[in-house]
C-alpha cells in the first residue's frame, strides 16, 4: 500500500517515526553534552506528540496521561537534572573528541538497514505501518546502544540508555495502541529512579577516578599495561 | 510561444538573482543592527564592475579569461532547466536533474581551473578546499534529489513537481530528509556561513573568494552574477521541489503572474531564514566540513531509506 492511500493519522505516524530516528542519529554525532541532552529532550517531546496523537486518533484517553507523564518526565524533569550535573561538573565547555565520527554515523545507517531487515519476515503477515514504525523503533534502540559503545562521557552513556527506552515506548505506543497503565507507571517511574541513581553515581566515580570519562576506568585494574 | 515563455522565465531568472542577494544583504544587516544598503545595490556593483577595465595577469593562458563566459553561461543553462513560475516549459523537458548537477560541476571545474591557472597561492588554496567540499557536496545533493525522484518515479524536474502538486498534501518522512539535506548543501555549495563566509576576504578562511581574487572588471561581474544565481537556483530548488503550490500550471497570464508572486513570497522567506542562520551561526573550521558534509550525506541516504522502508509498496 502506498503512502497516499494511507490516512492521515497512519502519515502523521510515519512522519513522526522518522523524525524520531533522525534524532537519534543526531543524537549519535553530537559532541557537546548539553545539546546532546537538548537532543534527548526533543526526542522525548516527539514521542509526547506521537503519543498524544495516537491518543486522539484512537480515542483511548488513558494514552493522554502517558503523554503527560512523557512530557513531564522525559522532555522537563531528567533533562533539567542531567543538565543541572553537566554544569555542576563544570563539563559543559568541554567537547568530546568523537573518534572516527563518520564511520559511527555510516555504521547507524546500516543498523538501521539491519533493523529493517530483522523485521522483514514479519512485515509480510502483518500491517504495514505498524511494522516500518516497529522498525523504527528498534534502530532506535540499536542507535543508543551505538551512543553508549561510541561515547566516553557517562553521561552520554545514561542519555543513550534512555533513548533506549524510548524506543521501546515509541514502539509500545505504535504497535500495540499503548500498554497498560499498570506497566507504563512502572516503566515511568523506574526511569525516574534510574535517572536518580545515575546522578548519585556520577558524583561516585567523579569523586573516585576524578572524570566521567569511562576509558579512565580501565586504568583501574591491578597489572599496570 | 512556450519557447518565448522559457526564454522569458530564464530571463527572469538571471535578472531576479541579484536582488535576491540584495534582499539577503537587507535582512541581515538588519538582523545584525547595521544600516543596510539599498535593494539594488548588488545591481549598481555589477554596473560599474562591467565599466571599469578588466586587469588580467601576463602568464593567464586562455583559460582564466575565458573561465566567467563559460560560468555564467552554464549557470544561465541551468537556470532554463529549473521551472520557475511555471511547469511543463520545453527547456525543462529538455534536461533532467542530474543534467542540472552537471551544470553546476561544469561551472565549478572551470572556475577551479581560473583559480590554479593563474599560478598565486591563494588561487590554488581555493581551488583545491572548493573541489574538497564538493565531491563531499555532490552525493549527499545526489541522495536528496534521487528520493524525489524515486517518488515521482521520473529525473525530469518539471515532471516531479507535477507529480508532487497533483498527490496534494501527503506527510512523507522522506521529504523531511531529503529537505534538510539539500539545505545543507545548499548552504555549502553557496559559500554560506558554517562553510564559507561569503563577505571576507580574510586570507585563511576564505573558499571561493579565494578563486576569484585575481578577477575584476566584467569578468568579476560575470562571476559574482553567476554565484548569486547559484543562490537563486538553489533557492528555487528547495522551495518548489518542496513547497511546490502556487507554481503556474497553465500558461494564462492570470497563472503566471500568481506564480511568480508566489516563488517571490517563497523565496523571501528562505532568504530571511537564511539571514537569521547566518546571523546565529559562527563559522566552522575548514576541517569540519566534512563533518557537516557526511551529515548532509546521511540525510539523504536517510531520505532514501525511509522512502524504500516506509513508503514504498509492497
Amino acid at each position: 500500500m502506498n503512502i497516499e492511500q494511507q490516512d492521515f493519522y497512519t502519515q502523521a505516524i510515519l512522519s513522526m517515526a522518522a523524525l524520531v530516528g533522525l534524532t537519534s542519529f543526531l543524537m549519535l554525532g553530537q559532541g557537546r553534552l548539553l545539546r546532546l541532552i537538548f537532543v534527548f529532550a526533543l526526542q522525548g517531546l516527539l514521542l509526547t506528540m506521537t503519543t498524544a496523537l495516537a491518543a486522539y486518533s484512537l480515542d483511548s484517553p488513558h494514552l493522554f496521561i502517558s503523554a503527560l507523564l512523557t512530557l513531564v518526565l522525559k522532555v522537563i524533569f531528567i533533562p533539567w537534572m542531567l543538565r543541572r550535573q553537566v554544569l555542576l561538573m563544570n563539563m559543559h565547555r568541554d567537547i568530546e573528541a568523537l573518534k572516527n565520527n563518520t564511520a559511527v554515523m555510516l555504521g547507524g545507517a546500516s543498523l538501521m538497514v539491519f533493523s529493517y531487515y530483522v523485521l522483514h519476515p514479519i512485515v509480510q503477515t502483518s500491517s504495514a505501518i505498524m511494522l516500518n514504525a516497529l522498525a523504527v523503533s528498534l534502530s532506535v534502540v540499536l542507535l543508543g546502544m551505538l551512543l553508549m559503545i561510541s561515547h566516553r562521557q557517562a553521561v552520554a552513556h545514561v542519555v543513550g540508555f534512555m533513548s533506549i527506552e524510548n524506543g521501546l515506548f515509541f514502539a509500545a505506543i505504535v504497535a500495540t495502541k499503548g500498554m497498560p497503565m499498570v506497566v507504563e507507571l512502572g516503566v515511568a517511574f523506574d526511569v525516574l529512579v534510574a535517572a536518580v541513581l545515575f546522578g548519585i553515581f556520577f558524583f561516585h566515580i567523579r569523586t573516585s577516578i576524578d572524570s566521567l570519562d569511562v576509558d579512565r576506568m580501565n586504568r583501574l585494574n591491578e597489572v599496570d599495561q | 510561444m512556450n519557447w518565448l515563455l522559457a526564454v522569458i522565465q530564464t530571463m527572469l531568472f538571471v535578472a531576479l538573482a541579484p536582488l535576491l542577494s540584495g534582499w539577503l544583504k537587507w535582512c541581515k544587516c538588519h538582523l545584525q543592527n547595521r544600516k543596510a544598503p539599498s535593494l539594488l545595490q548588488p545591481y549598481r556593483n555589477l554596473l560599474k564592475l562591467t565599466r571599469k577595465q578588466p586587469v588580467v595577469a601576463e602568464h593567464a593562458s586562455w583559460i582564466f579569461t575565458k573561465s566567467p563566459y563559460i560560468v555564467f553561461s552554464a549557470m544561465v543553462l541551468a537556470a532554463s532547466v529549473v521551472p520557475l513560475i511555471a511547469v511543463d516549459l520545453p527547456s525543462a523537458a529538455s534536461a533532467d536533474v542530474i543534467v542540472l548537477v552537471g551544470f553546476f560541476a561544469f561551472a565549478r571545474f572551470f572556475l577551479a581551473l581560473a583559480g590554479l591557472d593563474i599560478g598565486t597561492a591563494f588561487g590554488g588554496m581555493g581551488s583545491s578546499r572548493e573541489m574538497t567540499i564538493s565531491s563531499l557536496a555532490e552525493p549527499a545533493m545526489l541522495m536528496a534529489v534521487f528520493t524525489l525522484t524515486m517518488t515521482a518515479s521520473t529525473t525530469n524536474l518539471s515532471l516531479a513537481i507535477e507529480h508532487v502538486l497533483h498527490e496534494g498534501l501527503v506527510l512523507r518522512p522522506s521529504f523531511v530528509f531529503a529537505m534538510f539535506a539539500l539545505i545543507l548543501v545548499a548552504i555549502a555549495e553557496t559559500g554560506r556561513i558554517p562553510v564559507d563566509n561569503p563577505a571576507t576576504h580574510l586570507e585563511l578562511t576564505m573558499i571561493h573568494e579565494a578563486m576569484i581574487l585575481e578577477y575584476s572588471g566584467r569578468h568579476l561581474a560575470l562571476i559574482e552574477w553567476a554565484s548569486q544565481l547559484k543562490l537563486m537556483l538553489y533557492g528555487v530548488l528547495i522551495a518548489n521541489i518542496f513547497l511546490p503550490w502556487g507554481i503556474a500550471q497553465g500558461f494564462s497570464a492570470q497563472a503566471l503572474s500568481y506564480g511568480l508572486l508566489t516563488i517571490i513570497g517563497k523565496l523571501g522567506v528562505l532568504a530571511i531564514l537564511l539571514a537569521i542562520s547566518e546571523t546565529l551561526v559562527a563559522k566552522m573550521r575548514l576541517f569540519r566540513v566534512q563533518e557537516y558534509l557526511s551529515f548532509a550525506y546521511l540525510l539523504g541516504l536517510l531520505g532514501m531509506l525511509s522512502h524504500i522502508i516506509l513508503e514504498a509498496s509492497r
